[in-house]
């Protein structure tokens, strides 16, 4: 039995976490259909049937999916999903609206969020936020789960040569309709997928304080930012930096907390980093328990000094 | 408008929690309990609309051991109308819970279904959207701003990236997110009244669901510990240590 990945773009471009979706379906060892819905994808059906290890591609390209709507879309994988034993998307806020949806669709329990594959029906997930491992075994017929993207490495996106197929099912639901988004630019990583992370907490004072401070250091280390919560709810960065349970979860080469007291919430985001920096004037912040290197100083001073010595 | 929340008994969000020696699952033995952080944020939201005349009637439910009236209570506290707790003191997972929360959105015909995002307990984030699925609704996950037009209502998403816009035909199933709003504190005089507020008690034969899932968990593990990190006392020993121990930079 076979394995349907639903890819994860933005109509132009193949989102990178797919790119490891792919790879935790290859551990539980299938062969993998990726398929792509949206509108005008035809540049990412070319770049899904070049990643290494599909067998094959399914596009649905249609104005009704051109939002990627839960409704419009899980009727359709819910429809595809019966030819498949295993449906899985990555765990970002497109799948985690879709999928629960395609589940219940089919009438069959999900898991969220894998973190490892114990067996084709077996999978590690974390619970009350990150402090327990669950191991749970799915006895459905169809196993539907999302993937968390920062615990398996990604897959190449070359070197694959997947048929392309096309599917013309395409139903508007008629019970939601796209009005508007607004997607911040950047030009640095992306948040989940970088190297380098370099975050910042209600310490840093204020928004001209976070950039004035923490950009320089960024741009020095070609890292991607991120934020508490609580520097989020002050307003000095937008929401979709935020990291933690509830926000983005990653797992950088080099995490370096400035001003992070360290909430459960927030470690529950970054505690799989490989080294973990923190800078806090606090001697006793939780946040210095989880790191490899912490320093008790004045942010506004350390940090620039970090800056102009790396 | 009639609108309906359901909300969650779990561990208090500032809890850190222990594993049982035998490895079954988290030790709640002694544990403070709370209403899950999300569910209050979508009742605190139902009342505001109340507030503003858009909702008239706001109905609470739960589906949980005896002890969840207490949620059930607070919930009421808050400014929800009357309660109805689906008891139960078997495992359920979150199919089922959908399945008898669809049961009682087709009894008591709510336009406006109110959840949390996920519940800080299991992590799971799928109950709106399997409720909203068996209904056959529209869902609008992650809401960070809800404005109901006549028959429709207007959710701002928080999306990967940033913020999307989506316009819902009514009844719909909207989960909140943390920003939607902050729910208030509740006064002495709101628990007395909650208090005599109705409470329904039902059970899961009354909706034709039976507990269980067939998503097992067959064992719960702490995480792996992390190696103890020094301190430094200088800018030049930290980037000493990142280049030459760490080799991060």
């Amino acid at each position: 039995m076979s394995i349907l990945v639903l890819a994860e773009h933005d109509n132009v471009a193949l989102n990178s976490a797919t790119l490891h979706v792919v790879a935790a379906a290859q551990k539980i060892g299938a062969e993998i259909t990726l398929l792509v819905v949206g509108e005008h994808v035809a540049a990412v059906a070319d770049q899904a049937k070049d990643v290494s290890g599909v067998a094959k591609v399914l596009v649905a390209d249609h104005a009704v999916y051109a939002h990627q709507l839960a409704e419009n879309v899980s009727a359709l994988v819910a429809e595809l999903a019966q030819n498949y034993r295993h449906v899985l998307a990555p765990s970002t806020t497109m799948g985690k609206n879709i999928l629960p949806r395609v589940a219940a669709l089919l009438d069959v329990s999900m898991v969220t969020d894998i973190i490892s594959v114990v067996s084709e029906n077996t999978f590690k997930r974390a619970i009350y936020a990150g402090n327990a491992i669950a191991t749970v075994q799915s006895d459905e017929r169809i196993v539907v789960a999302t993937v968390r993207t920062t615990a398996f490495d990604a897959v190449a996106n070359t070197g694959g040569s997947a048929a392309v197929d096309t599917i013309t099912l395409a139903e508007d639901a008629k019970v939601s309709r796209f009005v508007a988004e607004q997607i911040i630019k950047t030009a640095r990583p992306e948040l989940s997928a970088a190297r380098v992370v370099v975050s910042g907490g209600r310490g840093v004072g204020s928004a001209e304080n976070y950039h004035a401070v923490l950009d320089p250091l960024a741009d020095k280390l070609g890292a991607a930012q991120g934020a508490s919560r609580a520097a989020v709810d002050a307003g000095f960065v937008p929401n979709d930096m935020q990291v933690g349970q509830t926000g983005k979860i990653v797992a950088p080469d080099l995490y370096i907390a400035a001003g992070i007291s360290g909430a459960i919430q927030h470690l529950a985001g970054m505690k799989d980093s490989k080294v973990i920096v923190a800078i806090n004037k606090d001697e006793e912040a939780p946040i210095n328990a989880v790191a490899d290197y912490w320093l008790v100083g004045d942010l506004n001073t350390v940090i620039p000094e970090l800056t102009s010595k790396i | 408008m009639k609108a309906l929340v359901a909300v969650k008994r779990v561990v208090d969000a500032n809890v850190k929690v222990r594993i049982k020696q035998d490895n079954s699952g988290v030790d709640l033995t002694n544990v403070k309990m709370s209403i899950n952080p999300f569910c209050e944020i979508a009742v605190e939201e139902a009342v505001r609309l109340k507030e503003k005349g858009i909702v008239s009637e706001i109905v609470i439910v739960s589906v949980g051991g005896k002890e969840s009236q207490e949620q059930l209570r607070s919930s009421m506290a808050l400014g929800g109308d009357r309660s109805i707790l689906v008891e139960t003191n078997d495992e359920i997972g979150a199919l089922e819970v959908a399945k008898v929360l669809k049961a009682i959105v087709q009894e008591e015909q709510p336009e406006l279904i109110l959840l949390g995002k996920q519940a800080i307990d299991d992590d799971s984030n799928q109950v709106g959207q399997m409720l909203s699925a068996l209904l056959g609704s529209g869902q609008a996950t992650f809401a960070s701003e809800i404005q109901v037009e006549s028959n429709q209502v207007q959710v701002v998403r928080e999306v990967d990236g940033g913020l999307q816009t989506i316009a819902l035909t009514l009844p719909a199933v909207i989960t909140a997110d943390l920003r939607l709003n902050e729910p208030r504190y509740v006064k002495l005089p709101d628990i007395m009244k909650a208090r005599k507020k109705p409470l329904v008690v039902k059970t899961l034969a009354d909706y034709g669901i039976t507990a269980g899932t067939k998503l097992k968990t067959v064992r719960v593990d702490s995480p792996a510990e992390r190696q103890t990190g020094v301190q430094v006392t200088s800018v030049d020993e930290l980037v000493d240590k990142l280049k030459n121990e760490a080799k991060v930079i």
